[in-house]
């Protein structure tokens, strides 16, 4: 039937070539569905997405588990000692905190017990898919208000901390680039090692004392004006240009190598051209990804940074108002918007990664 | 080893030593309070200075040492040891064994922000020495997994593997003496940058409140305990925080270094 259909596609009555083959072949494939590389594609992206959601119900769970192992109750906590029985039971009954707290329990008398869905675990995850992440046990807010309040700060530090890693790792990492090995390489390189092990709260003291309190520029904390962001984004950007300056050296040393290079130097293209419009731009996939990657471990050290510049984003609502206040409720909600938003950022730039290049789409 | 490495060995070695000898270095003791000298600039008698409530700055960092320390070997070698082993059991057996590690349990872990976890478990946990290196152990084991998986994917198929299975050897004979000794590598650079992340993260905890608890001398609280006081006495927050600063980059420059050693392609470079 092949050779019938192969004579029929040909254009003689001599053997079909391989190319006529070749497109009978993908007529018969595309018959039967839609082409195979689809198919791959589709399967790629429902595993990615079927295992994303794996992570998120495992994160929502862990986090739902470890309150539980918190020692002592909520109520006493938050209530204090001098709280009546009948004002602890309305706090319980209030939030939850007397129906069981996953499906199944364990009691000394009872044994175990299969609760239904009478408990705290379906609740909450009743209460997420509703967008609702429940009410503070503190303020009686609800912990999605609280944390929309004060999640566009956080994310406002974290764009301009990548601005400026960006602003300094692509003229270093070139620079070093380009006189590989040289003295100026080893400077960069020196620097790059310096803010990876410089920590954040090292860092940020030190450019409140140089530019805070003898300079006078900035504001050491608060971010009542738009210039207050320009300490706390170094301090959070430093790290994250350091890493960048290292990748964007070896990218352009290898780019150096290529062909094209020796070409548009042949054509007598001037060496800033060279590099910046050629290499630079063959040279910042991987910067991309790494970005990518980056913006998740932004937004979670945040945290420190927020802290030290007193910055009123989501890190301070965990800390001074979550951890120090022993609200576990909104301490379950930030550590979930967190890690929700560090799992989104992966998977997207995972697959921003692969269209950006061919060989990873192709193979 | 290029000559930055060796920087950081002597860096590494004069905290270890000031670690092991810190009862001997120390000239004051770390918790002895003296409010009338608050704040007192470095001198003779205190060689970086006191604290906000007049405690010897220089025997505080010596003995902070032992903190930072203590818990960065403890997390590398309880973590190391863990993912090797899981990494290990991955590798070789594959198959849905390595599916379930592999696929989702390695990815559950490199899906969270480490920093997070920490703070998550310590927050819940409560604070204290062996919940922080039980919380950077969780964190930290994933790290030497993924690393060793790879490793012993790729042993697993060299020729004396074969033979020794030709040989009748039992899959714990071959894992151990055959496969890990062969794999095991570059694991040492993930140890060695893996100490400056545990010190580091250490640090971090403490400086965050949730670490070791005052009045222990660890590094991140005596940071976070200057950090009021520095725009007047910049000195109580510039040593706690060259001490970090220089250990970090010890180990960082000495995992870089080996990297280097023993990955020809880029000792060439």
């Amino acid at each position: 039937m092949l050779l019938a259909a192969a004579k029929l596609g040909g254009s003689s009555a001599a053997a079909p070539t391989q190319h006529e083959i070749c497109y009978i072949f993908r007529k018969i494939i595309n018959f039967f569905g839609p082409p195979l590389w689809m198919k791959y594609k589709l399967l790629n992206f429902a595993r990615r997405l079927g295992l994303m959601l794996l992570v998120i119900w495992t994160v929502v769970s862990a986090v739902t588990l470890l309150i539980e192992l918190v020692p002592g109750s909520p109520a006493a906590t938050i209530l204090g000692e001098t709280a009546t029985a009948e004002q602890i039971d309305n706090f319980n009954q209030k939030h939850g905190l007397d129906r069981p707290a996953f499906f199944i329990s364990y009691t000394n008398e009872n044994g175990l017990t299969w609760n239904g869905t009478n408990n705290r675990y379906y609740d909450y995850w009743a209460g997420l898919l509703h967008g609702d992440l429940g009410t503070s046990f503190r303020t009686d807010r609800p912990v999605l208000d609280m944390i929309l309040d004060r999640y566009p700060a956080t994310i406002k530090l974290a764009l301009a901390a990548m601005l400026v890693a960006v602003g300094i790792a692509i003229p270093l990492g070139v620079l070093a680039g380009r006189h590989k090995n040289g003295v100026l390489d080893n400077i960069a390189s020196f620097i790059a090692l310096l803010g990876i092990s410089l920590p954040t709260f090292v860092i940020g003291p030190f450019l409140v004392y140089v530019f805070a309190v003898k300079l006078g520029w900035f504001s050491p904390t608060g971010s009542l004006y738009p210039e207050d962001i320009v300490l706390p984004a170094i301090t959070l950007g430093a790290a994250l240009s350091a890493i960048l300056t290292r990748m964007v050296r070896s990218s352009v040393i290898e780019e150096l190598g290529e062909d094209y290079v020796r070409t548009a130097r042949a054509k007598g293209l001037s060496e800033r051209t060279v590099v910046y419009k050629h290499v630079l731009k063959n040279g910042l996939i991987p910067v991309v990804t790494i970005l990518g990657l980056q913006l998740g471990v932004l937004l979670a050290g945040a945290i420190i940074t927020e802290k030290i510049f007193s910055w009123q984003g989501l890190g301070l609502l965990l800390l001074e108002d979550g951890i120090a206040k022993r609200d576990y409720r909104l301490v379950q909600g930030c550590v979930l918007v967190i890690s929700v938003t560090y799992i989104l950022a992966n998977t997207l730039t995972d697959l921003v990664y692969r269209r950006l290049d061919p060989r990873i789409r192709l193979s | 080893m290029n000559r930055l490495s060796y920087i950081g060995i002597a860096i590494a070695a004069a905290v270890v030593l000031a670690a092991i000898f810190a009862p001997f270095l120390a000239t004051h003791d770390v918790t002895a309070q003296d409010l009338a000298i608050r704040f007192a600039p470095p001198s003779a008698e205190h060689w970086f200075g006191t604290d906000a409530l007049g405690r010897d700055i220089y025997s505080r960092l010596i003995f902070g040492a032992r903190i930072s320390l203590e818990v960065g070997i403890t997390v590398v070698v309880v973590s190391g040891t863990i993912g090797i082993l899981i990494g290990s059991i991955a590798g070789y057996y594959g198959g849905w064994i390595d599916k379930v590690l592999s696929g989702y349990l390695f990815n559950v872990f490199l899906a969270f922000p480490g920093l997070l976890l920490a703070i998550a478990l310590v927050a819940f946990l409560g604070a204290g020495l062996g919940k922080l290196i039980l919380a950077l152990c969780i964190i930290g084991w994933v790290g030497y997994a993924r690393v060793m998986r790879g490793q012993v994917l790729k042993v697993r198929e060299y020729d004396f593997v074969q033979a020794a299975k030709a040989l009748g050897a039992g899959n714990m004979r071959i894992l151990f003496t055959h496969i890990m000794p062969n794999a095991i590598q570059p694991l040492i650079v993930q140890a060695s940058l893996g100490m400056a992340g545990a010190v580091l993260s250490e640090a971090s905890l403490s400086f965050l409140g949730l670490g070791i608890p005052p009045p222990a001398p660890s590094w991140g609280t005596m940071i976070e305990e200057a950090r009021q006081y520095f725009a007047a006495t910049p000195h109580v927050l510039f040593f706690p925080g060259a001490a970090i600063a220089l250990t970090v980059l010890a180990f960082n420059f000495i995992g870089d270094g080996l990297r280097e050693y023993l990955d020809p392609k880029q000792r060439t470079r």
